[in-house]
């Protein structure tokens, strides 16, 4: 069986279309589909500093290689990578070390943010006295310092490698929950409405799967030996994973259903809740935006980090 | 003959012979995979053979 577009092999078969693609059909269909994502959605403005959140994982590897690859030429972009360097044995300094070795070969500058030095304990020492799932205090401190040290470089976007897989387990997470304040937040280009306390995200992989993103990183060389990590418990995202996967073998096509109208209802929900907007206050004590009068952040820090 | 499981980092011994047939008796969801024949990339629709090296790696990422 041959490439549906010439007469190679091959490598992979799309599920939202009759497709199969040869190995160069294939990364043709995949970069050109992540520039007409920033195209479409406006992700890219001139003179934008773009700090780009990588982990040494396929999603946020083949996010900086591509956008380097794009904009790396242009003079007035500027490209800076973050890692968070959450303190977990065995797994993070391992592809730490991967990525300031990628980072050194395309020439972008790679900015390490440990918890240990933010927080004063690493997310191991943390878990010795923390009971609750790792992955919930590991987002919340995460996400703020992935805003708090972007804010730092002066970043005018924040790109992270979100692809399809990702978008339409949130979107089905907070359809199940009833959280669609929390669904208004998702898209391409997320956020509500302009908040100088936010750095704006973007999400160029947001059209394409997994699947298609591990292939392409295969495909491009650029898969380390990545493993899970160890402390991953998300049982209610693995719940949803599990049944929209169970959904897309069963009805090609299911993932970009989803999110395709999701994308459509976007709009009213982001005008429904932009109401809401004015309700982000900032922190009393670390001054970064949170719903309540102390951010999820720092009442960690009190009352589990200290203690 | 046998595959390798990244997600589980084993190898099995299997009795199907195509590798849609594999998948089932693995009960592995072809979109969870990417499938490798002697490390280039294939789809669950390609021929293979009792010699060839096949790998499952898992696509799922761990953050």
């Amino acid at each position: 069986m041959s490439c549906k577009k010439c007469i190679e092999s091959p490598v992979i078969k799309l599920t939202n279309s009759p497709v199969s693609l040869c190995k160069s059909c294939f990364i043709k269909y995949f970069e050109k589909k992540v520039k007409k994502t920033i195209s479409d959605y406006k992700l890219i403005d001139k003179n934008d500093h773009i700090v780009i959140a990588v982990s040494g994982g396929k999603d946020s590897t083949s996010l900086l290689y591509l956008i380097k690859k794009i904009v790396g030429e242009r003079k007035d972009i500027k490209i800076t990578a973050l890692a968070i360097d959450e303190g977990i044995h065995n797994y993070r300094d391992e592809s730490l070390e991967f990525l300031k070795g990628f980072c050194k070969k395309l020439k972008v500058n790679l900015k390490i943010v440990s918890y240990k030095e933010e927080f004063g304990k690493s997310l191991d020492e943390i878990l010795k006295t923390y009971k609750g799932i790792p992955c919930s205090i590991c987002g919340v401190l995460r996400r703020y310092l992935l805003n708090k040290k972007a804010k730092e470089l002066k970043a005018t976007k924040l790109a992270t490698g979100h692809n399809l897989d990702d978008e339409a387990q949130s979107i089905m997470m907070n359809y199940c929950r009833n959280n669609m304040a929390i669904s208004a937040r998702l898209g391409p280009l997320t956020g509500i409405k302009k908040d100088e306390r936010f750095i704006p995200r973007i999400k160029p992989l947001y059209f394409l799967t997994e699947k298609e993103v591990t292939s392409y990183a295969f495909l491009k060389g650029l898969m380390d030996n990545f493993k899970e990590c160890p402390n991953s418990q998300q049982a209610y995202r693995n719940n949803i994973r599990e049944m929209i996967n169970d959904l897309e073998l069963k009805i090609p096509g299911t993932k970009h259903s989803i999110v395709n109208s999701f994308l459509e209802i976007l709009p009213l929900l982001k005008e429904e809740y932009s109401k809401d907007s004015k309700l982000i206050k900032s922190c009393l004590k670390c001054m970064e935006p949170c719903s309540q009068e102390i951010c999820k952040t720092c009442i960690y820090i009190e009352t589990v980090i200290k203690s | 003959m046998k595959v390798y499981l990244e997600k589980t980092n084993e190898y099995k011994e299997v009795r199907s012979k195509t590798l849609k047939e594999i998948l089932k008796e693995l009960n592995i969801n072809p979109t969870t995979v990417i499938i490798t024949k002697n490390n280039e990339l294939i789809t669950e629709d390609s021929n293979i053979k009792e010699t060839d090296e096949i790998k499952f790696l898992s696509v799922i990422s761990g953050g």
